[in-house]
């Protein structure tokens, strides 16, 4: 069972006068050099309340030296980082009522880098499942989008039955599963923000477009479909998300498919790594590797030159979480007149927008612990670059970025999908 | 103290509504249903009178879409502490005077100082269930009530009227409250409780009795159509008002 603290507890080390190991003696006043943690003058018992919990041992493990610090996106703009809670627990902070439980998104650059392996993927969401169970402390606008996602099935409050509506103005047919009554090759599951959001159909209807153009054999399931959910699991609401799971899974299994296609990674994310768990195990790909297979047909379609100087920012969820960096790459690439500017933390790297980890719906309560935004500091960094575009792969982040540039004064700094860019060198 | 709260399922107000081949009513399968709004501010003004003075919660429903488990789980996860549902051939849409009579059954055996339910319902706009399941028991009834405190055997209840008038009643226990609005918003209750709760919880039955009956039926339900158009009138108050009476002389609308 030995985890977290037990290894190192007082009551298992024992200081020898004289000592003969393996027929060797090894007494001395040498081996009295090793004294017990500083950590054992301090009060452990809410760091304990941490490491108990299932998921939250890897914060026993800490030995501080704060490489997590200088990584972590929030520490950039706030005082935060995983060391600092392990800190702060030994001096007198309960993370159970903290405002840091709600600063972390998620992001995974402290796991990254992190000697001992502390994981704040799993500590924070174990955490926060005790509060929201316990029903104290939640900031209300999460609250308010977990009530939307349990209610409407998506976390913008928008009626179920109107999630096919952006269908109709896509220009080109969107075959919906229901209608469809057959097999297709490639399911693809579009997600809340595109469904719903302006500037996301704005990318579901550029997708529509791309996924014609190449004679895909698509289909969507329309009404069906429902939010992946999986920030609202690493928020807290592990419940929601194994109903949503339920609930997506037994409707992808009433239609026949070869794969599916995503818009987003979150739900690349949970389908791929979580989905399996709950008996959904599907061949899925996020739709920037997905072209990426189809590239030799698609690059004759961009006839169009786009002119601009593009900077590509890494989602956390499809980079460091799944390891694709390359796929996006190669498609803005393949973008006839583009010229592609990488900023300073990109790959592994990547500045997280503030997105994940639920941060989607936590504006309103973070920026009262940070000097910024994570997406006002991201798109002054690419501003500083020089960049004409910020492109983005991830539904959370074009609305993240595009407020951000209005609130950093950078209004000329475009956000664009990949998906969008793509579109508009194939409209020629 | 005891309170029971009882509750009932309407169909979802975002769905889009068909009527059923009979001519008779809404297609009330094809819907999803969901906790009447009314009732989930009476269980949450239920919830906090407990909080505040002391006691327990019950809520109870009859199962007209063999659903009724998902909503109790709910309650009990917002703070009741007992779940109680009626059941027997009772189709969705079953009427109030019906329900308000099945309700009054099984509440009496739980002698109860003070039953709550929502003022009305989205489906029938009846308003009728809470005074009829008073009638049944004996009880008085306050309605249209957002607040409630409980103060030695009596209730002083909030009241709200038209034209933004307030009353403030005192009612002798037991009693019934048909609420309007909780005094506070309605809790979030997580996913995670629910499932929790529901996988442990257990649920008493009662088995319904015979139906009464609205003592009326529906004729005839359809969609308006609109025939006509609307005039509309410009004018000072006294030229329109005068226009107008013309036109009720002109329809021989009036005995003289």
């Amino acid at each position: 069972m030995a985890v977290g603290l037990d290894k190192v507890k007082p009551e298992n080390i024992t200081e020898e006068k004289t000592l003969v190991v393996q027929g060797m003696d090894i007494s001395g006043h040498w081996n009295r050099m090793f004294e017990q943690r500083v950590i054992w003058d301090y009060d452990l018992d809410n760091l304990e309340k941490v490491t108990n919990l299932p998921g939250g041992e890897s914060l026993g493990w800490c030995y501080g030296c704060a490489k997590c610090t200088g990584v972590c996106p929030v520490d950039i703009v706030g005082d935060y980082s995983p060391r600092k809670i392990h800190r702060k627990t030994q001096t007198g902070t309960d993370l159970f009522t903290s405002p840091d439980l709600w600063l972390c998104t998620t992001c995974m650059n402290c796991l990254r880098v992190c000697p001992k392996e502390v994981d704040m993927i799993k500590i924070m969401p174990a955490v926060r499942e005790q509060v929201v169970l316990a029903g104290s402390n939640v900031p209300p606008e999460l609250q308010k989008a977990f009530e939307d996602t349990a209610k409407h099935g998506n976390p913008l409050g928008q009626p179920q039955r109107k999630r096919a509506d952006w269908v109709k103005k896509a220009g080109v047919p969107v075959p919906i599963m229901k209608d469809l009554k057959r097999p297709v090759d490639t399911l693809w599951y579009v997600g809340s923000y595109p469904s719903y959001h302006p500037r996301g159909i704005d990318a579901a209807s550029a997708a529509a477009r791309i996924f014609n153009a190449l004679g895909i054999d698509f289909g969507i399931l329309g009404i069906e479909e429902k939010d992946d959910g999986d920030s609202q699991r690493l928020a807290g609401e592990k419940g929601l998300f194994e109903m949503l799971a339920e609930q997506n899974i037994a409707t992808f299994s009433k239609y026949e498919f070869n794969r599916m296609v995503v818009t987003g990674p979150h739900e690349f994310n949970a389908f791929k790594n979580e989905y399996p768990k709950y008996g959904g195990d599907f061949k899925v790909s996020h739709y920037t590797r997905f072209l990426v297979e189809h590239l030799d047909k698609l690059k004759p379609l961009l006839k169009k030159p786009v002119n601009l100087k593009v900077t590509f920012h890494d989602p956390c969820y499809l980079g460091r979480h799944n390891g694709e960096y390359d796929a996006p790459r190669e498609l803005l690439c393949a973008i006839p007149g583009l010229e592609l500017v990488e900023m300073g933390r990109c790959r592994e790297n990547g500045y997280c927008c503030g997105g994940g980890g639920g941060g989607m719906w936590l504006d309103s309560f973070t920026k009262e612990h940070t000097t910024m935004r994570l997406s006002e500091r991201r798109v002054r960094e690419a501003a500083e670059y020089g960049a004409d575009v910020l492109a983005v792969c991830c539904p959370f982040e074009v609305s993240r970025f595009e407020d951000a540039a209005k609130s950093t004064g950078n209004d000329k700094l475009l956000v664009r999908d990949i998906l969008e860019l793509l579109d508009e060198s194939m409209r020629g | 103290m005891n309170i029971v709260v009882s509750i009932k399922q309407v169909p979802n107000l975002t769905d889009d509504l068909e009527i059923n081949s009979d001519g008779t009513n809404v297609d009330l399968d094809a819907l999803q249903y969901v906790l009447n709004e009314w009732d989930e501010h009476a269980l949450e003004e239920a919830v906090l009178a407990k909080e505040s003075a002391g006691g327990a919660v019950t809520v109870v429903g009859v199962d007209t879409t063999g659903e009724l488990d998902g909503a109790l789980h709910t309650a009990l996860a917002k703070g009741a502490d007992k779940a109680a549902k009626i059941t027997g051939d009772y189709p969705r849409g079953t009427d109030s005077h019906t329900q308000a009579k099945l309700l009054a059954d099984a509440i009496k055996g739980m002698s109860p100082d003070l039953v709550f339910t929502g003022v009305q319902a989205a489906d029938d706009r009846d308003g009728q269930l809470g005074p009829m399941i008073a009638a049944h028991l004996g009880f008085p009834y306050v309605g249209v009530v957002t607040g409630v405190e409980v103060k030695g055997g009596a209730a002083i209840v909030h009241k709200e009227y038209a034209g933004g008038v307030m009353a403030e009643f005192e009612v002798a226990l037991p009693a019934v409250i048909g609420v309007q609005a909780a005094h506070q918003p309605p809790r979030y209750a997580p996913v995670s409780k629910i499932r929790q709760i529901a996988k442990t919880a257990k649920i008493d039955e009662f088995a319904g009795g015979a139906a009464p009956g609205a003592g009326s039926t529906v004729r005839r339900m359809f969609k308006p159509v609109s025939a006509g158009h609307a005039e509309m009138w410009d004018g000072s108050p006294e030229e329109v008002a005068e226009k107008i009476v013309g036109l009720i002389k002109e329809k021989g609308l009036l005995k003289t």
